[in-house]
Parts: structure tokens; C-alpha cells; sequence
């Protein structure tokens, strides 16, 4: 999301400054209609999708097809694999289109270059969605080259020849041609335009949509012969551990680095500068890294250090006094960001109010494979190997702090041990390099220990979501109005940046297409004192938190079944235009090709519900919870079933999801995100938190930084998939589970004992 | 000075007698299967085999290692049960990110060769020390089950 941001942030002021001229008619009138319509023609047609993000869409097949002469295909998967499967996904929607054959497919890793790839930036759960087709034509691409090439070879017209399975048939004769004989042949051919593209019906797919397909990293994963960034081993390799501020803004007043030094394998102790300026962006936090020959001693080396550090303003950043921080803001009316009809006016009124508050800590990636990085310079040139979702972020970074022309900065992408977010943001590469830099070019690889990567996350935000709603007779909301409160992730990118900004609120606030004639949404401002960043789903997971939960909560209040509830507030079957909804965001998509399909959300409840057996006889203990969202364009709900035993101890014996993410391009992986974002989610619904005291986080390592384990997580997890044909545009997959989680498993908590959660995480709240 | 036997081949390794097994193996050694993920013994990344023992190598210093077979995920494939949980993880589709998947695969083997028929509980047990994010354990417990039932192609 990092550049996409950096897009977004003039975006506000530029919808500011359209809305600022607000009644704009005596302006049009002056100006004159012909000079209208003249701008109006002139203006380039706003972007959206794979088109609006930085480096756009490339989709030359030169770049992204090879063929061997030995027949093996390669293809070049430009986007990062974290899990979600993306290594295969994408370069097998070429394989298909292209008629290869998957076993004779070989997977090229791109480097860093957005240049020649298009846009690289591995999160938003983009890749399939902008990807897909021009993925599509650049397979079609490769097949009419082939065809071409066949056919001039063999004297026939075009139309007589057709590729089937790695190579091409002359259909009277039968004779054929196997891919790696026409290679060199097809290169020389012209590459076909873009209208002239024929690509298969979905009934021709080979893989697109089945089961079929090998993980193409699956036989080295289960060998242990994979390259993780962490893995990276080069000749006379330093390897570089670094005490970092624990306070962002804190810096090195003085240190003592003789016993450091003293440490067998130690090297080298050398500070690295603290960049103590706002706003953070992807800099390194400073301090003092230790060099030694493998990674233990650089570990022993930091721990004899003795370090007095400057803290620094944020030091007063304790999670205790920022709590009621937050809840003081969220009390107060504060800027509108959404407002039909007047639900201020009628909250004032009305003297039936129903009002709650939900409050999430900080949480914390913890990737499996903490943050780590390799660089060495040579002859001037900067080359890393490094575990980033945001490859050309990571070069750019890595260039401004060498003071190097991007063009000397090779980024070689390896596979990430999970990113969830965390690995978009290149700090440590940075490190590395700097590092590199200080050390004459040799080779320096820097490892984060788990200590590191939890106190030094950028970390997902704290929240407080203050909800009112005035209810008629019948306990239908009348108006509605959320006061949804945190530090803004815009903070990370523009110093003291504060209010939700519009991707933040237009995740699961703003966008809410209930059917409530006053709805009011306000946008509290509180300061960041740490790094704040994405986590898998973002500003969904506080918003579904605290929606689906209230909504629960009015519909017990209206004693009413809560499926039934949410469906009537949900509406008739209809398409909004996210447009007519104040911002409009609505994941960098076109609002016609995507619009907020409620029938489509309605779908999914009902479909969940139906699966799940909504409304079954119960044991003791039992509980139904169900919640929704709509998540990075794709529609999801989920019924989990809780059991609380006497003690209050909480067990998830089974959790129904189901998903909306229009058409399927690889069905298991898609069921492998879902299944994985439900026990995410889990994980910071029973334990996830990160606090800070004195501006320090206190959570050290996984005892302390608690996620599920096997014994803990759900047991089963049914993921039921709405079909759809091609016609629908792709949604997003590996974000949009985790929302849904918290708040279903709260409401299953309540409907199993009549305790309602509102802190996350519940930990031993049950057992009081 | 040490002497480590790895995978079946002696290695002499210049390492202090306190060093982590897990950081002898990766640094020195350069088997790189073998992950770090805590260093404290709480998320089993660093599962190794010693003399067929399941254990975590990131607290385990070289001394204790000495004189035992060390296995890692790189040779766990040449034991038939090592073998067939391999398989079942590729049968499965097991592995997200994959960078867990190498202590997993060290304890699932470890708990099927003493254990052919594991139950819940007995999974439950063995497999809770390692930590997966990607969140696969479903899948675990189900490949778990399909090497118990010899199912593997």
C-alpha cells in the first residue's frame, strides 16, 4: 500500500480543495460552458485498478515468456510469495493461456524493476485482481506467436493450426511442433496488438479454476531447500545483529562497545545514524549493530553492550493513558467524514440511544521469519537479497540512503517467510546496506531477532470505535454514527499526520450500505508515538470489529434472531455506487466495475448461515456468532462456533466462512488464505496485543506476544466459494478473512454465555 | 573445535561448545533448512532430530549434540516416515509461506514414528511448539492423519 499511499495522501487535498469550492455553480457559470466542456476533455481519465498504481500494467510477453529450445518455459513471477501462492498463480494463468504444460513450466523470480515488470507491490491483495488479465493476453500472446510460427513453417494457413498441451498441431495432417522447436522462430514473429488477442473461453481452461496445480515451491519447502531471506549465505558474509532505539524518535547518547568486542567472533560494533525526524517512512530506526562472524556471536555481542539512549518525546507513550485518550476523543464530536441526513440532529433528540465502544490494541505481524536482509557493494554498485513485498520500494530506500543512482541498486526478491504487511516496508534492507556501505562493500547480512521484530514493528493500529445509534419501536436503527478513533497509518508517511485517512476510513466505515436513513461517521484526530502500519485487512479489522458486533448487540436489544436483523438492515439486493458515499475510495476500483453489490453480501450471509446450520440445538456452552465484511472488493461472512467450559475457557470447535471473490483462479490456495486468515484473526481475537510503556513495546517474544497454536486453533474450518463467471470482475483473497473473525467469535462468546466482548484480545476475560 | 555428525557426515565445525546447534548448522555448517524463529525454544522452527529425538536446535548447545546423529529437514526425506509426511504435505497442500513447515515436518515425523496412529490429543502434544502464522494447523493435523492411514500416493 506504501506508494499507493504516497498517491493517495496529495488525493486528499485535492478532494479538499473540490470540495472547499463547494457551491461551485456561480464559479461554472463565469467560467463559461464551452471552457467546461473544453477541461472537461482535456482532463485524462482518472485511473483505477493495476492502471493507477505506480509502474502500471506491463504486459510485454518478452519480458514475462522464454522458451528453452529444450522446450521448458519460462516464466517470471514479478509479484512476491508470502504464502498466498502467488509464484503459482500467476505464472500459471500465462501457462494456461499459453497451452504449456505445468511440469514444463519453470519459475523465474523478478528482481526489483517496476520499469520493466509494472507495478511489484505485493499487498491490498492485489495481485490476482489487477494481474489476472494482463496475465490472460500475455499467455494469448505467446500461443498466436507460436501458432504463427508453426504455421509459416510448414507452409499452411494460420487458421489450420492450433496449440493444445506444449506445442502445435496441424490439424488436417496432424503433424506438430513441440514449443522449444518454434521458439526462436515465434520470437521473430511481431508481437500481435492487443485487440487482435484471442484469448480461450473459460471451458478451455486447463488449470485456471482446478485443482490441479503443483505449488511450484512445494517439493523445496517440505526439503528445506529454499531461499528465504534469512537464508542468504555469501562468501566472507558478515552477519549484523543491531540494538535499535526502543523508543521511536530515541537515539544513541553514548555507548560502551569493549565487552561487545570482546566476544569471540565479534568483528566490528558501529552505530548506525537514528533518523530521530518525522515522519518514519521506511528509515532505519539507528542504534548500534554488532558485526561478527555468524549470527550468535553478533548476538552475544549486542547483549554485552552498554548503551545510554535519548528516548526522546514518545517516551510518554504508555498504552494505559492512551486508551483514555482515545476514549476522550471518540466523546466528542469531531470531523465529518460521511453524513447523509442528520444524525446528529436526531441523536440529540431521540431518547433512545444505544451506545457502545470497542477497543483493539496494537498488534504485531510476527512473520515466522523475522525481517532480515544481505547487501554487498561492488564497483559502486549496491546488490541485496533480501524477503520484500514492495521490491522497488525496498531499491528506492536503498538508494536515497546510499546516495546512489537507482540505477546502481539491484534488489533480488527471495521468498518471505509470511509478510502480511510487514515486509512492505524495507527498513531492514536498508540497514543492510548502510551496513555494507560502512563495512567497504563486504557482504553484511542483518538478522532480526524475534526481540527485534516485536518491538520494532510497524505495527497495526490501536483503536477505539465509539458507536450511537437511536432505535424506533421496533428496535431498528434510526440513526446511526461511529466515531471510529486511532493513529493513522498516514502518520508513518507525513509527520503528525492524524484522522483516519481515506483508504482507512473506507474500509468497513464510511462504506457501511446499511439501510439506515441518518448515518453519520466522524474521524476523531490522536497523535501517533510509535510506527504505524498495515496488517493483513488493515482498518477492517477494528471496523468489523466493532460493526458486526454492534449490530449484535442491537439485534439482541430488539430480541430479534441476529441473521434476520442484519439482513434487514442490510436492505434489498442492490448495487451502491461507492461515489454516492461521501469519499468514494473504494480500493483504488472503478465504481462501475465495482460496485458495493449488497445482493452479493446478502449472498454470503445467507449462504454461511445455510452451511453453518444457523439456528441448531446447541449443548451448554455452546455458541453461534456470525459476522460480515466487505473486505478489499471481495464479500465475506462467517459463523464461528465457540464452547466456553466452566472455567471460562474458550475452544472453537468449527468456523464457516464463506467467500464472494468473483471468479477462482487457483480454488485451494484460495481456500488456504481464507483458512489462514480465520486463525489470524483468531489469534488476535484470544490474545493478540502489543502495549507500550515508557514508549517501549513489552512484549518480547512469543510468550509474551501470544498467537494460536494447533491446540488452541479452530478445528475445522468449512470454506464454501460463490461461483462465478468471468464476467464478474476478481476481488481480493488474502486479506479479507481476518476481519470477520473477532467479532463473530464475540458474538458466538455472547450467545453461549451473555457476556459481550467489547476489548479485544478476550485472553482470560471469561474467567473472572 | 567440534565434531558434529550431520545428516550422515562428519563435520568438523570451528565453533564454541555454547553455540546454539541451530546457528551452527546454518552459519557454519550452511544448512540453511533449519530456521530460526524465536531463539528461546517457543515456536519449534528449529526443530532438528537428534539421535531421532525431536529437539529444538536454537537452545540446544553443540556440546549436547556431540557424539549423536543429527538430522535436519534437508536429509528427513531419506527415513520412510520422514518420506511419507513429505508427501503428505505436498498431497495436502500443507504449506503457506513454508518457512515453518521444516520444524513441522521434524516433530510430525518424530510423533508418527513413535506414535503410527496418533490421536487429537497425541497431535495436540506433539505438534503445539511449533508455531505456524500462515495458520495451516488444519492441514497439519489432516496430513498427520493420512500418513497414519498410509494414504500417501
Amino acid at each position: 500500500m506504501s506508494q499507493e499511499l504516497m498517491m493517495d495522501l496529495p488525493d486528499i487535498n485535492r478532494r479538499r480543495l473540490l470540495k472547499g469550492v463547494g457551491i461551485a455553480t456561480g464559479l461554472a457559470l463565469t467560467i463559461g460552458i464551452n471552457d467546461l466542456v473544453r477541461a472537461a476533455v482535456a482532463e485524462p481519465a482518472k485511473k483505477y485498478g493495476g492502471d493507477a498504481m505506480p509502474g502500471g500494467l506491463k504486459e510485454d510477453v518478452l519480458v514475462f515468456v522464454s522458451i528453452g529450445s529444450d522446450g521448458i518455459v519460462n516464466i517470471v513471477a514479478h509479484r512476491s510469495e508470502m504464502g498466498q501462492g502467488v509464484r503459482t498463480s500467476l505464472p500459471l494463468v500465462i501457462a494456461d493461456e499459453m497451452e504449456a504444460d505445468w511440469a514444463r513450466v519453470r519459475v523465474v523470480q523478478a528482481e526489483a524493476n517496476e520499469a520493466k515488470y509494472g507495478n511489484q507491490n505485493t499487498d491490498g491483495s492485489r495481485s490476482m485482481r489487477h494481474h489476472f488479465e494482463p496475465m490472460r493476453r500475455i499467455g494469448a500472446t505467446a500461443r498466436m506467436m507460436l501458432e504463427t510460427a508453426a504455421a509459416a513453417k510448414w507452409g499452411v494457413p494460420r487458421n489450420e493450426v492450433r496449440a493444445r498441451n506444449h506445442q502445435v498441431v496441424h490439424q488436417p495432417s496432424g503433424k506438430t511442433l513441440g514449443y522449444g522447436e518454434l521458439a526462436v522462430a515465434a520470437a521473430k514473429f511481431p508481437v500481435p496488438v492487443r485487440d487482435n488477442l484471442k484469448l480461450k473461453s473459460a471451458a478451455e481452461f486447463r488449470y485456471i479454476g482446478k485443482q490441479n496445480t503443483r505449488n511450484v515451491d512445494g517439493q523445496k519447502i517440505v526439503t528445506g531447500t529454499t531461499h528465504y531471506g534469512i537464508d542468504t549465505q555469501l562468501k566472507g558474509m558478515l552477519h549484523a545483529v543491531i540494538a535499535r532505539p526502543p523508543v521511536l524518535g530515541g537515539k544513541v547518547k553514548s555507548f560502551d562497545a569493549s565487552a561487545a568486542l570482546k566476544v569471540p567472533g565479534v568483528l566490528k560494533v558501529l552505530e548506525l545514524k537514528s533518523s530521530s525526524l518525522l515522519p518514519p517512512l521506511f528509515h532505519p530506526l539507528g542504534g548500534i549493530a554488532v558485526l561478527a562472524s555468524n549470527t550468535w556471536a553478533a548476538i552475544k555481542g549486542r547483549e554485552a553492550l552498554k548503551i545510554v539512549w535519548d528516548h526522546g518525546a514518545n517516551a510518554v507513550y504508555d498504552s494505559q493513558t492512551y486508551r483514555k485518550i482515545l476514549e476522550a476523543a471518540a466523546r466528542k464530536p469531531a470531523k465529518v467524514v460521511r453524513n447523509h441526513g442528520d444524525a446528529a440532529g436526531v441523536l440529540a433528540r431521540d431518547g433512545k440511544k444505544f451506545v457502545a465502544e470497542y477497543y483493539q490494541p496494537h498488534i504485531a505481524h510476527g512473520t515466522m521469519e523475522p525481517p532480515a536482509a544481505t547487501a554487498q557493494i561492488v564497483n559502486g554498485k549496491c546488490e541485496a537479497w533480501a524477503c520484500v513485498q514492495d521490491p522497488q520500494a525496498a531499491l528506492d530506500a536503498v538508494a536515497a540512503h546510499l546516495g546512489f543512482k537507482p540505477v546502481n541498486v539491484r534488489v533480488n526478491v527471495t521468498l518471505l517467510g509470511g509478510g502480511f504487511g510487514r515486509k512492505s516496508k524495507p527498513d531492514y534492507v536498508v540497514e543492510a546496506a548502510l551496513l555494507s556501505q560502512a563495512m567497504k562493500g563486504k557482504p553484511v547480512k542483518v538478522t532480526w531477532t524475534r526481540e527485534d521484530d516485536l518491538h520494532h514493528d510497524y505495527f497495526h493500529t490501536v483503536s477505539l470505535e465509539h458507536m450511537e445509534c437511536a432505535l424506533d419501536a421496533k428496535g431498528m436503527p434510526t440513526a446511526w454514527l461511529h466515531r471510529t478513533t486511532a493513529p493513522t497509518i498516514a502518520s508513518t508517511f507525513v509527520a503528525n499526520a492524524k484522522g483516519g485517512a481515506p483508504f482507512e476510513l473506507g474500509m468497513g466505515a464510511v462504506n457501511i450500505p446499511f439501510n439506515i436513513p441518518h448515518m453519520r461517521v466522524e474521524s476523531p484526530e490522536v497523535q501517533a508515538h510509535t510506527r504505524i502500519g498495515w496488517f493483513r485487512s488493515v482498518s477492517n479489522i477494528p471496523h468489523a470489529f466493532a460493526v458486526q458486533s454492534f449490530v449484535a448487540e442491537l439485534a439482541h436489544n430488539a430480541k430479534r434472531d441476529h441473521r434476520d436483523y442484519l439482513l434487514e438492515l442490510l436492505g434489498p439486493a442492490r448495487k451502491v455506487n461507492p461515489d454516492s458515499i461521501e469519499d468514494g475510495w473504494n480500493y483504488g476500483e472503478s465504481p462501475q466495475r465495482y460496485p458495493l453489490d449488497v445482493g452479493r453480501m446478502r449472498h454470503v450471509v445467507e449462504l454461511v448461515t445455510s452451511k453453518a446450520g444457523w439456528g441448531r440445538k446447541l449443548p451448554k456452552g455452546h455458541g453461534l456468532g456470525l459476522a460480515f465484511c466487505y473486505s478489499f472488493v471481495t464479500y465475506i461472512a462467517a459463523v464461528v462456533e465457540v464452547v466456553v467450559g466452566e472455567d471460562g475457557e474458550i475452544s472453537i470447535p468449527r468456523v464457516d466462512i464463506a467467500v464472494d471473490c468473483g471468479p477462482q483462479v487457483n480454488p485451494d490456495r484460495i481456500r488456504s488464505q481464507a483458512e489462514g486468515a480465520c486463525i489470524m484473526g483468531a489469534s488476535l481475537t484470544l490474545t493478540g496485543e502489543i502495549s507500550f510503556k515508557n514508549g517501549a513495546a513489552q512484549q518480547s517474544n512469543f510468550h509474551e506476544y501470544q498467537v494460536l497454536r494447533i491446540d488452541e486453533a479452530p478445528r475445522e474450518i468449512h470454506v464454501h466459494m460463490v461461483e462465478h463467471a468471468l464476467d464478474v470482475p476478481l476481488g481480493g483473497v488474502g486479506e479479507p478473512v481476518t476481519p470477520t473473525i473477532a467479532p463473530a467469535i464475540c458474538n458466538a462468546i455472547f450467545a453461549a454465555t451473555g457476556k459481550r466482548i467489547r476489548t479485544l484480545p478476550i485472553r482470560d476475560q471469561l474467567k473472572a | 573445535m567440534v565434531l558434529l555428525e550431520i545428516n550422515g557426515q562428519s563435520r568438523q565445525l570451528e565453533v564454541p561448545n555454547d553455540m546454539p546447534l541451530l546457528w551452527a548448522i546454518r552459519d557454519v555448517a550452511q544448512l540453511t533448512g533449519t530456521k530460526f524463529g524465536c531463539g528461546m525454544a517457543l515456536c519449534g522452527a528449529c526443530t532438528v532430530h537428534l539421535d531421532n529425538e525431536p529437539v529444538r536446535a536454537c537452545v540446544t548447545p553443540v556440546s549436547a549434540a556431540v557424539g549423536k546423529k543429527i538430522t535436519t529437514v534437508e536429509a528427513v526425506g531419506e527415513d520412510k516416515v520422514g518420506q511419507a509426511v513429505q508427501r503428505a504435505w505436498l498431497e495436502l497442500g500443507v504449506a503457506q509461506c513454508g518457512y515453518c513447515q521444516a520444524g513441522q515436518i521434524m516433530s510430525a515425523t518424530a510423533l508418527l514414528r513413535a506414535t503410527p496412529n496418533p490421536t487429537d490429543e497425541e497431535i495436540d502434544e506433539a505438534m503445539s511448539g511449533n508455531i505456524c502464522r500462515c495458520g495451516t494447523y488444519p492441514r497439519i493435523r489432516a496430513a498427520i492423519k493420512l500418513v497414519a492411514k498410509g494414504g500417501t500416493k
